[in-house]
């Protein structure tokens, strides 16, 4: 559905994107991962048509995405990063503007706003101004503006930034719900968000492809170590030469202590899940545990790893 | 064409969601309505003494010398607030983002370009088209002397005027994202365009006849004297017509430039 060849932008001195290709296909979610300036923004700035590139060609449905740039721009629903709105009109208004730019067919419009303000919930504030609505109902007036005119491609920038954990299920829901109808690209800084949403991955690093992978693969690939965080009243010097005297434990951190409660990271080797062991010792030692969890690495750390390993 | 009109009915609305447009009609009437008021007056104090004293050589003609007046001074007042119109069409939309949408839309920047140009010039349209009591008003107290082609003429002038006043402004409004310096510029800029012609007589040859060509004033001057000439009319459409050129050049090149 789209293929991305050679494409390259520098601004200035800056190269923004360096030779990034790749495709996606049809009924795809394909997330983007990288830290801010990546160049995430910029190459979906580029497939949707909003610049052009440098250097190198974008094709979305067959289309060039510089000769038939109107045709490609009414393939493509596209929501920026923190969705820009109109904020002085009501949400009605607004998306019935916005199915008018997008030429839907008049006698459509009002039944095409109704749809889909059912479909990403803002049926219920409809007369409210836009600018006047919660971080979360913007956003999703902002998906609705993207899937007006039915596009079969959808790249949404960081569409759960600055979202409350509710809102964030809800939105991600919504996009896995579309998943196999529309080719979705979908940017983000969240590790777990992608292997949640996302089918594949494509991890972006000062412009350019550090990995191309499904999101379980890549984090088998890419965790050198585990971690787990538990909590425990204990004394701190025992606690510390039993959990190092467990088998698989590489290191252990305090982070944090409060009334004699401690709050450990332990690192095991990659592939062992020492939290069974770990419970045992402590359980056994007649400790109060209070918590033990594994923490899911995040892109940065994963990305810290990625960077130093080469 | 249904996309300009879709964006004009967007302009629109925020102009007439928010409190701006109320508040420039409100103060465009109070000042124009004063300048007629003073203007007639004055004339009225003329004709009583040209009566009187016969040597003063009869009196210029009422509808000219009222409207001419009147005209100058709305366009003075217009060219103070076609800025303050103008400079949030660009500016806030690249200062809220609300630009990279648009402009992913399957629509062309012309489109945009002239739905924004369009619903500027009707509300400035709907300014003049207020003030239209006026030669009526001017007619119930002089009578026959209002002579409504004269007046027509003017209005078209000031029309054309406005039009190129709304094209410059836009243009600024589309090199900056910040509407106050969108504003400023735009109001030095149309100071400089209408006055330029000032240095007419004191710049020799073909330069100071460039100048006064470039003048948006000397243009105005004839539609006020209820003469329509087709070069004015070229003229003022030649200037929208390029500096909404020049804002598609820079609406392209901010692309390049991301």
């Amino acid at each position: 559905m789209i293929t991305v060849e050679n494409l390259t932008k520098t601004y200035g001195q800056v190269r923004a994107l360096d030779k990034v290709s790749f495709q996606v296909e049809e009924g795809e979610v394909l997330g983007f991962l990288g830290p801010n300036g990546a160049g995430k923004t910029t190459a979906m700035r580029i497939i949707t048509g909003f610049m052009p590139p440098t250097k190198g060609r974008v094709t979305v449905g067959g289309l060039d995405v510089e000769k038939d740039n109107l045709a490609v721009r009414r393939l493509i629903g596209y929501l920026p990063e923190n969705s820009p709105l109109y904020w002085d009109m009501d949400v009605q208004g607004y998306l019935h503007f916005v199915s008018e730019v997008k030429g839907v067919p008049r006698k459509d419009r009002a039944r095409k706003v109704r749809e889909v303000m059912e479909e990403v919930a803002v049926t219920d504030v409809r007369n409210r101004t836009v600018g006047k609505l919660s971080k979360g109902y913007k956003q999703r007036v902002g998906l609705a503006q993207a899937l007006l005119n039915d596009p079969p491609v959808l790249i949404l920038d960081e569409p759960t930034v600055g979202l409350d954990p509710k809102q964030i299920i809800e939105i991600r829901e919504l996009i896995k719900s579309m998943a196999g109808k529309r080719t979705i690209i979908l940017s983000t800084h969240i590790l777990p968000e992608v292997s949640m949403v996302c089918q594949r991955v494509i991890i972006i690093n000062k412009g350019q492809i550090a990995a191309v992978d499904t999101p379980g693969n890549l984090t088998e690939r890419l965790q050198t170590s585990r971690q787990m965080e538990v909590i425990v009243r204990a004394p701190e010097k025992d606690l510390e030469q039993k959990l190092r005297a467990l088998p698989g434990v590489k290191g252990i951190q305090i982070s944090h202590h409060e009334n004699g409660v401690l709050t450990v990271v332990v690192d095991s080797e990659k592939g062992k899940d020492l939290r069974p062991a770990v419970a045992q010792t402590l359980v056994g030692a007649g400790w109060e545990l209070y918590g033990l969890r594994a923490i899911e690495m995040s892109l940065e750390e994963i990305f810290i790893q990625l960077v130093t390993e080469e | 064409m249904g996309n300009t009109w879709a964006i004009f009915k967007r302009e629109m609305r925020a102009y007439f969601i928010s409190p701006m447009a109320y508040a420039l009609y409100v103060i465009f009437l109070l000042l124009s309505g004063y300048f007629f008021t003073v203007g007639i007056s004055y004339y009225a104090h003329y004709s009583v003494m040209a009566m009187q004293a016969q040597q003063y050589g009869g009196l210029p003609p009422f509808t000219e010398t009222v409207f001419r007046n009147l005209f100058g001074d709305v366009s003075i007042v217009l060219l103070l607030m076609v800025p303050l119109l103008t400079m949030r069409l660009f500016a806030e939309e690249k200062k809220m983002g609300t630009m990279e949408l648009l402009l992913t839309y399957p629509i062309r920047d012309i489109e945009v370009v002239l739905g924004k140009f369009f619903a500027a010039l009707a509300v400035i349209g709907l300014m003049l088209v207020l003030t239209f009591t006026y030669p009526l008003l001017a007619q119930y107290v002089a009578g026959d002397q209002m002579e409504y082609g004269v007046a027509l003429s003017g209005y078209l002038g000031l029309f054309l005027e406005m039009a190129a006043f709304i094209a410059v402004g836009i243009f600024l409004s589309s090199t900056t994202e910040n509407q106050i310096v969108a504003g400023v510029i735009s109001f030095g800029a149309l100071l400089l365009i209408w006055a330029v012609g000032w240095g007419e007589e004191l710049v020799s040859g073909a330069i100071g006849k460039i100048l006064a060509q470039l003048s948006l004033l000397n243009h105005f001057e004839d539609f006020s004297k209820g003469v329509i000439d087709t070069g004015h009319v070229a003229y003022y459409i030649l200037f929208c017509v390029f500096f909404i050129f020049m804002t598609l050049r820079v609406l392209d090149s901010n692309k390049w430039r991301g």
